[in-house]
């Protein structure tokens, strides 16, 4: 077996030196019955057998890079520079531990800092932390995190929340009897949150652009939240708009919780990716989950921590403001690497051409009859209506080799008034001749 | 300087002093400032075509103003992070012999089969006709999992242990809710790891310490003592922290079970007996596993991991969504519309890349490879045991598990701490074990060599551990040795006080790296 280190005559020497005759003596607390059950599994094989197995189930699947693709509702497809998985696999980085030796850790330790300066900018926020495990348990942790600085239990959900957020939220909430508000779906983008504010309102928690894709400026929002002693929670599911879009942090969100995973890190099927944690310093030990922070060594030379670990599990306990231990280091690290190479021009770059992307495809689909786009605003994610269910068009769009976005019913089952709704994204891994195909199949199965 | 007058070489003057080099690198050594400070207006390291040519559908909100974000070229990029890699300490570069976490080696073929297109590029959201394959890999691992645990189902979505374990009480929550029954307390050995209670409050529980018998496991009379209607659950790690076999697993679940309450294992050292016991054949109702330990996927720096949760089948119905399930036209996901789940997790479906690497790990060991995985960690540590019985302490009569723990009574009235003892052992080359967990022994070292290292390669670390407690043992100038190390290292003992007394947590434009006056430092 490739993997193991020791030799038969290694494990007889070292059996005789601990004294035992053989190895299920050291198994002696077992149970009875217990030990050396059969096993109805295959037996080892070697790595070219792996691969065959793995590349038959590869192949099973459509590949976004052989068809036009255009789905987003939370995962998002974009080019990924090849700087980045290099980096990503080199040893030190790959496999280390969690950097709890800081001496022998710093590598990690400062892309962690960086990482969180990055988001930290990005989202126009004070600190961010060094990861979660994905947008929507962020938005989850964050839920309790403004339970705990305003002492109050509610909280209200928008209409145009990803239901997958919503839902990650409100399992974790129902855990302790906790009360939440999801406002009716919001399609139209023109839903009024600010009458579910009460002075039992823990936050608010919208995401921006919606799931639906609308862009809003949530100043208003913001004042009206902090009018009721409420906090606003602004979840972003695509970070690029962040290179164009005027930030959470500027429109007066004191927690910031996004998706990650547009930058570094491939679509994977949904995980793993990384999310994102920001918020305003005064906030900063009610936090959930690791930060870095800077310090000096003996020398007095800069060096890094993790830092306020009184917050964490490990020290805390049960008093703890998460348990999570594990977050996304690896795809921190990706994202700080891809955020690196693409710099304040290359961002900004990016977020244009996504934008400029689903203009051009929203202008093109305005163009056909019985389909409207719905969002005014938007960034590179829009909902359209068509004249059939969205569910059967993107069959039938499959059939036809074009990965045609995502139906809203995938999303929202319950939600009968969304069947026609298809909800779209373009990146900067889209052409107009994708574009000029989808419009083509579509018209053919509308 | 650059253009926006930050420092290049940050450091230079504070490391001259304390190395003698101009630069402050020591050969291979490198300083490396923040990207931040290299950084500058106008550079970039990816070169993007022009937008098309539109108008923007923003609704007024384009961002004003700068983000702040640093310009880098590729060749500056790649320099910055393979200079940060050569800080960190790895298992491929030597044993890494921290407790609890089974750093083990992580094959490369799992890396390889988890970026092969048509696994590693395709979006959760794909019409389930499109990602047969990937459901595949889904349902294949679960098998393997539910194959070694010996339970009836798993739910795959949690994404790290945490997660695994708060699955785990979600479901027993949802059992308990089921039947009318509502429970307040949870019940937790001492030496428990910290997710464990973490995980119980935010449950809503109340978490009661179980007291450990003077042999390292838990005291069945104080269980019996704890247990009531109130209890939902009690949470055990087997193996234990104290690296041992809890031996009375299965009266512990009878006592549990009878008391109408659930037995929720921590299976983070699942290590020690995958392909050997069936945690299903002892009596538990649920096991996170995480499979950024058994099952080989890298720990990354601390993450990404992954918590499949196998559930008995009294919890079995009670899962999280999605799950896959075998329809009439192939595999499909349940994603919504189950009355008895709980509700959901995370986004998606859980951690695919993850899984993927897990199963090729699992395919490439087989059944018996993986027999052999258990019994070799459990050998290696208990050849460590044995080897350093003599001049160490062992905190609990053996045999142990994958895990050897010592406590530091053998550093008695030298001078020198566990933190002292562990930090010397940088300076020799090695990663320290995990020190001070569990908690319920003083001064805890706690050592997992794994089934990865040769013999030669124990020998060597034995070796080392040895030579360290002789020179503990003999004092003298020894100690101050002990006191100072590490000294070999890019950065010495930092100052853990000064850095969460007035936290800096990001880099400001100003606040620009210039070097820290030691005297100004303490």
């Amino acid at each position: 077996m490739r993997y193991l280190g020791l030799t038969q005559a290694d494990r007889g020497e070292m059996l005789d030196t601990i004294g035992v005759g053989g190895i299920d003596a050291l198994f002696k607390d077992v149970p009875a019955g217990a030990l050396n059950p059969i096993l109805d599994l295959p037996p080892h094989q070697g790595e070219l057998e792996v691969e065959r197995a793995f590349a038959a189930m590869a192949k099973k699947n459509v590949s976004p890079m052989d068809v036009p693709f255009f789905l987003g509702a939370g995962a998002y497809r974009h080019h990924i520079p090849a700087a980045v998985d290099h980096l990503i696999q080199r040893s030190e980085f790959l496999t280390s531990y969690t950097p709890y030796q800081p001496e022998i850790s710093q590598g990690t330790l400062q892309y962690l800092f960086e990482f969180q300066t990055q988001v930290s900018m990005i989202t126009g926020m004070e600190v961010a932390n060094a990861s979660m495990y994905d947008g929507a348990t962020s938005a989850a942790e964050a839920v309790l995190m403004a339970q705990r600085i305003t002492k109050r239990s509610k909280a209200v959900l928008s209409g145009g929340l990803h239901p997958h957020y919503r839902d990650t939220v409100a399992t974790l909430m129902d855990q302790t009897d906790q009360p939440h508000v999801a406002a009716p779906v919001d399609l139209a983008g023109t839903e009024d949150l600010s009458s579910l504010i009460d002075d039992q309102t823990a936050c608010v928690v919208v995401q921006n652009p919606s799931v639906f894709g609308h862009l809003r400026d949530l100043s208003d929002l913001a004042k009206a939240c902090h009018a009721k002693g409420a906090l606003l929670v602004v979840a972003v599911t695509e970070i690029t708009s962040l290179g164009l879009v005027t930030p959470p942090g500027a429109m007066g969100a004191d927690i910031v919780v996004a998706e990650g995973q547009s930058i570094g890190v491939p679509l994977s099927f949904g995980g793993p990716y990384v999310g994102l944690f920001a918020t305003r310093e005064k906030f900063v030990r009610q936090m959930p989950g690791r930060l870095c922070g800077e310090t000096v060594d003996q020398d007095g030379r800069r060096g890094f921590v993790l830092t306020l670990s009184a917050r964490e599990q490990h020290i805390r306990r049960e008093k703890a403001t998460s348990n999570i231990c594990t977050n996304s280091g690896l795809c921190a690290l990706a994202f700080t690497i891809h955020m690196s190479l693409l710099g304040e021009l290359g961002f900004t770059q990016l977020a244009e051409i996504n934008h400029a992307k689903a203009v051009q495809l929203a202008e093109k689909l305005s163009q056909m009859k019985g389909v409207a786009i719905v969002p005014q605003a938007f960034y590179n994610e829009i909902a359209v209506t068509l004249p059939k269910p969205a569910a059967e068009v993107v069959e039938k769009l499959a059939g036809k080799n074009i990965l045609g976005g995502v139906p809203a019913s995938r999303l929202f089952p319950e939600e009968k008034s969304l069947a026609n709704v298809l909800l779209l994204a373009a990146t900067e891994t889209n052409t107009e001749g994708d574009m000029d195909k989808l419009v083509v199949a579509l018209k053919e199965v509308l | 300087m650059n253009r926006q007058g930050r420092p290049t070489t940050p450091h230079a003057a504070a490391n001259s002093a304390s190395t003698g080099t101009i630069t402050g690198n020591r050969g291979l050594q490198m300083e490396e400032a923040l990207i931040f400070e290299i950084g500058e207006d106008g550079r970039t390291g990816v070169d993007l075509p022009p937008p098309p040519k539109v108008k923007d559908r923003l609704g007024g909100l384009k961002r004003s103003g700068k983000i702040g974000l640093p310009g880098l070229s590729e060749p500056q990029v790649i320099r910055h992070f393979v200079r940060l890699s050569q800080k960190n300490y790895s298992i491929d570069a030597g044993l890494y012999p921290l407790g609890s976490c089974t750093m083990k080696h992580n094959p490369r073929l799992n890396e390889k089969m988890a970026r092969l297109p048509g696994l590693g590029d395709v979006h959760p959201l794909q019409p389930v006709s499109t990602v047969q394959g990937a459901l595949q890999v889904i349902d294949q691992l679960a098998g393997w999992l539910k194959t070694l645990t010996g339970m009836p189902a798993v739910a795959m979505s949690p994404a790290a242990g945490a997660h695994g374990e708060l699955c785990g009480l979600m479901a027993i929550r949802a059992a308990l809710k089921a039947r009318g029954d509502v429970r307040k307390r949870i019940l937790a050995p001492e030496s428990a790891h910290g997710t464990n209670p973490a995980t119980a409050a935010l449950c809503g529980y109340t978490v009661d310490p179980i007291p450990a018998t003077a042999d390292g496991r838990v005291d069945l009379d104080a269980l019996q003592a704890k247990l009531g209607p109130d209890v939902a659950a009690i949470m055990l790690t087997n193996p234990n922290t104290c690296g041992l076999f809890e031996r009375d697993i299965k009266k512990v679940a009878d006592m549990v079970h009878k008391a109408g309450a659930f037995f929720y294992c921590d299976g983070a050292n699942f290590n020690a007996i995958v392909g050997k016991v069936r945690p299903g054949d002892l009596g538990i109702d649920a096991m996170h596993i995480n499979l950024h330990k058994t099952f080989s996927t890298p720990h990354g720096g601390g993450g990404p991991g992954s918590g499949p949760v196998v559930l008995s089948d009294a919890l079995k119905d009670f899962v999280p969504v999605p799950y896959v399930v075998h329809g009439k036209d192939g595999l499909t996901l349940v994603e919504s519309g189950d009355a008895k789940s709980f509700g959901r997790m995370k986004g998606f479906h859980g951690q695919m890349g993850m899984f993927i690497r897990a199963l090729a790990y699992m395919m490439s060991h087989g059944a018996d490879g993986l027999k052999r995985v258990a019994e070799d960690s459990v050998l290696s540590a208990n050849y460590v045991m044995a080897s350093l019985k003599d001049i160490m302490s062992p905190a609990f009569e053996g045999p142990c598990m994958h895990e050897a723990l010592f406590d530091d009574r053998f550093l008695k009235d030298t001078g020198v701490t566990t933190l002292d003892f562990a930090k010397a052992m940088i300076d020799e080359g090695y990663h320290p074990m995990t020190v001070y967990f569990p908690l319920v022994v003083h001064g805890a070292m706690l050592i997992e060599p794994t089934e990865s290292e040769s013999k030669d390669s124990v020998d060597a670390f034995v070796n080392t551990l040895r030579g360290l407690a002789e020179k503990a043992k003999a004092g003298g100038e020894n100690v101050a040795m002990f006191q100072a190390a590490p000294q070999l290292t890019p950065r010495r003992r930092l100052d853990e006080t000064r850095a969460a007394r007035s936290p800096v947590l990001r880099w400001k434009p100003g606040s620009n790296g210039a070097p820290i006056d030691k005297a100004a430092a303490e």
